[in-house]
């Protein structure tokens, strides 16, 4: 058994030689390294997907419940904003790309340059979201904190969202459920923002880093898995904007 | 109990534990804390859901010490929900899910694989700290005075009637399951990435197979629960949601979702446990398995058809008839791959040359309280049956013939298997074949009564019950007793054995499993140097022939 030990140590001593100093001691090769850990990013967004996957399945049965109290909330939210953070993640998502690209290519300036520009939108996006946020506190649109059913027990009281959808006033018990819809919205988006605001954390982390060269000698896994991440942040607002603005928009 | 064993041991009076192992590489406590090594974080958790079990199990005997007299005698009926549910919540997700998964399949998952350590060692180390976080909240729940809802937080009893520590238990189980979600993902990683060159899919051992299959279940269902304890917590701190019908809610809604995660939770629980009784019974009858891909392949059914059953734990709830058709026939399902799994365990018997040490006992005892488990799990797929049966201790005693006859037989099995290769060190085996017949007729005792009594229609979950049903009662608290003992002794003389158990030397049960081919306890690196697979699974020929080979050498 002492024999055993010693040829370890031989063993292990030449294993760590000429390697990568990326490469960590239990993978055999850098391929390795890579396949595990991209796959790993692949199977956690899928838990991802389940995550969410609850938050759209009592969406979607809470919509057919209270389908007149959902259409009129959703007539409330601002498709200007909805529109423009759409537009602001998508660009993001491309700049994310691009970041991907000048690591591969070892461009550590346009690296640098595209991540900033990610993080950049990223707040932007937070941003307005923010504004929309506020805007929904304004009205007493805040379920369980700031709210009342007024906005749908006479929709006649909001005239700028009136004159453009004619919504006709709800039964009180149906007005309520307007609330609802808020909760969801809230849920929803607030865990997608939590998600961006985690992102942008990490991001912060991954453009010092970049400064100091860490992504463009060749070892490209961290940029390109977060890039996974970032864009699958993005598809997930790719589907809450359809149902949460655009849906009820006849 | 026939005197013949396969245990081959080193002389004594010349062997040594090897010097240079995982155990002693480093020490210092930051050593542990911040260790990356896959054996490591197995032993941490080993020792960790020791702890709570301990909890749990004290829990269960205060529950059963109730249950003694017909009266509320010993606690109020308040308290008894709570430790009730307090039992439930540490046994299910602080015991039960990571048992098997988290410390033997962490500890040889990467050795059987062939692998230096699993994919992602700061994942697997994020995932015990969770772990540890999330058993801080339970235990900060019950010190601050539990929570009584029982371990499925129905909604609205959760969302609105009770009063008690919702927020801290929910978000505890919330971490716990991210905790889970990393094993499982690692797992999936590493049997996917890390195999060992020549070591193909059909050549890994069983439990590997198994563990991949829980691990599918942790990765898809946990997050689910997951979402849906963030939303019973949000309802509980805004007073809206979606769940409770004072706001519109639905709580069939929240049934469906728990459930999505919950029954599949019953696969995770149980599945790591049938991968250990393939390894244990293969190697003490020394025979391959039997039908080796069918039992590989009933791993991953069990999987599949787990998550499209879960309706069947709301018959009683108001879904529709049509629903609960389908649910029970796709119930009915699952029967056929667990059968497959007894059937094919029965069949590696046949003919084998069975030794019957303590691993043995323990599968032995499995496969017969885990059939009976199993099939009185197809009385209550059964709708009309259920409607009878649910909710009384028809079903307590079927669960618990499952988890506990089951899994933690499987666990304790498993434990005394690889005990060898994670200690360096023998087990005592008298005793704990004393241990292990012990466990086995206090479990009977304690649950078979249960059966009877929920035929009669003893209701589940209340702290009182008629008096005549008190015969059957003070049956199963006194099996509770001797199960007890049964769970204290291997406690004890695993204990004992770290410092005066036989050295046991690298292979001593003649297994052929990769991990049993490295010295025990194993290197930090598991192997010096990356074996090549040139053999089938449980090849017992191969075996003999690696070990002439040995004897040439040595001559």
């Amino acid at each position: 058994m002492s024999d055993s030990t010693s040829t370890a140590n031989g063993v292990i001593a030449e294993v760590h030689h000429e390697h990568p100093s990326y490469q960590r001691h239990h993978f055999e090769s850098v391929d390795q390294q890579f396949d595990a850990t991209n796959f790993a990013m692949w199977l956690f967004l899928l838990t991802e997907i389940m995550f969410f996957g609850g938050l759209f399945t009592a969406y979607l049965i809470m919509r057919n419940w209270y389908y007149p109290a959902f259409v009129e909330a959703s007539h409330q939210l601002n498709i200007g904003w909805g529109t423009a953070n759409t537009g602001v993640l998508i660009v993001s998502s491309f700049t994310m790309a691009m970041g991907v690209w000048s690591a591969e290519m070892r461009k550590k300036g346009m690296l640098i340059l595209f991540l900033s520009l990610t993080w950049i939108l990223g707040v932007a996006f937070l941003g307005i979201k923010s504004i929309e946020y506020h805007e929904k506190w304004v009205k007493h649109h805040v379920p369980g904190l700031h709210w009342s059913d007024s906005s749908f027990l006479n929709p006649a009281s909001d005239p700028e969202v009136y004159k453009e959808y004619h919504d006709k006033p709800l039964a009180p018990d149906m007005a309520a459920k307007a609330g609802m819809y808020f909760f969801l919205y809230f849920a929803m988006t607030g865990m997608h923002a939590l998600h961006m605001i985690i992102g942008i954390s990490i991001l912060t982390f991954m453009i010092f880093r970049a400064r100091a060269g860490a992504y463009t000698t060749g070892h490209v896994t961290y940029v390109e898995n977060f890039g996974l991440y970032w864009h699958f942040v993005d598809i997930v607002w790719i589907f809450l904007f359809p149902l949460l603005y655009l849906i009820s928009r006849h | 109990m026939s005197a013949a064993t396969i245990v081959s041991l080193p002389d004594q009076s010349t062997a040594t534990i090897p010097k240079m192992n995982f155990l002693s590489k480093e020490n210092g406590l930051l050593s542990w804390l911040l260790t990356g090594d896959h054996k490591r974080i197995a032993t941490l958790y080993l020792i960790s859901i020791t702890f709570f079990f301990f909890i749990g199990g004290s829990l269960a005997g205060l529950i059963r010490l109730e249950l003694l007299t017909p009266q509320t005698s010993l606690m109020a009926a308040d308290t008894y929900n709570k430790v009730f549910t307090m039992h439930g919540v540490i046994m299910v997700f602080l015991f039960l899910v990571p048992s098997v998964p988290a410390t033997i399949g962490n500890f040889v998952i990467p050795l059987m694989v062939g692998a230096r350590d699993l994919a992602l060692p700061k994942v697997n180390l994020l995932s015990w700290y969770l772990y540890v976080i999330a058993g801080i909240m339970v235990i900060y729940t019950m010190a601050a005075g539990g929570v009584d809802t029982g371990w499925t937080f129905t909604s609205p009893l959760s969302t609105h009637y009770l009063n008690t520590h919702v927020i801290s238990t929910g978000l505890a189980i919330f971490v716990a399951g991210f905790s889970s979600i990393f094993t499982g993902l690692n797992f999936i990683v590493t049997i996917h990435k890390m195999r060992a060159p020549g070591m193909t899919w059909f050549r890994l051992p069983l439990f590997v197979c198994s563990n991949y299959a829980a691990s599918i279940l942790m990765v898809l269902g946990t997050p689910v629960l997951a979402i849906t304890l963030v939303l019973v917590v949000l309802e509980r701190t805004v007073h809206i949601g979606v769940f409770d019908p004072a706001y519109g809610g639905d709580p069939i809604l929240f049934q469906h979702l728990f459930w999505f995660y919950s029954h599949p939770a019953v696969y995770i629980m149980i599945l790591p446990g049938m991968g250990v009784i393939s390894e244990v019974v293969s190697t003490f009858s020394r025979k391959r398995v039997f039908g080796y891909t069918a039992v590989a392949f009933s791993s991953v059914a069990i999987a599949v058809f787990g998550f499209f059953v879960w309706a069947h734990h709301m018959f009683i709830m108001g879904i529709s008839n049509y629903a609960a058709l389908v649910f029970s026939l796709l119930t009915m399902l699952v029967a056929v791959p667990s059968a497959i799994k007894i059937f094919n365990w029965a069949f590696t018997l046949y003919k084998g040359s069975i030794t019957f040490e303590t691993p043995m006992l323990y599968a032995f005892g499995f496969m017969g309280l885990f059939t009976i488990g199993g099939m009185t799990g197809v009385f209550l797929g059964s709708t009309g049956t259920d409607i009878h049966l649910t909710e009384t201790y028809f079903i307590v005693a079927h669960f618990h013939f499952v988890m506990v006859g089951g899994m933690l037989m499987a666990f304790l099995s498993g434990i005394h298997f690889w005990w060898p290769k994670w200690t360096g060190r023998m087990y005592p085996e008298k005793i704990s074949q004393f241990a292990a017949v012990v466990t086995f007729i206090g479990f009977n005792f304690t649950f078979f009564p249960q059966f009877i009594l929920g035929t009669l229609g003893m209701p589940r979950r209340y702290a009182a019950y008629p008096p005549e049903f008190q015969a059957l009662n003070v049956f199963s608290t006194a099996g509770a007793t001797i199960l007890g003992v049964g769970y204290l002794l291997p406690i004890l003389y695993l204990t004992w054995s770290l410092k005066y158990g036989a050295i046991a030397g690298n292979n001593p049960w003649q297994a052929t499993g990769l991990e049993w081919q490295t010295q025990s306890p194993p290197l930090t690196e598991n192997f010096p140097e990356i074996p090549i697979v040139d053999h089938e699974a449980y090849d017992y020929e191969w075996l003999e022939s690696q070990k002439q080979k040995e004897v040439a050498s040595v001559g």
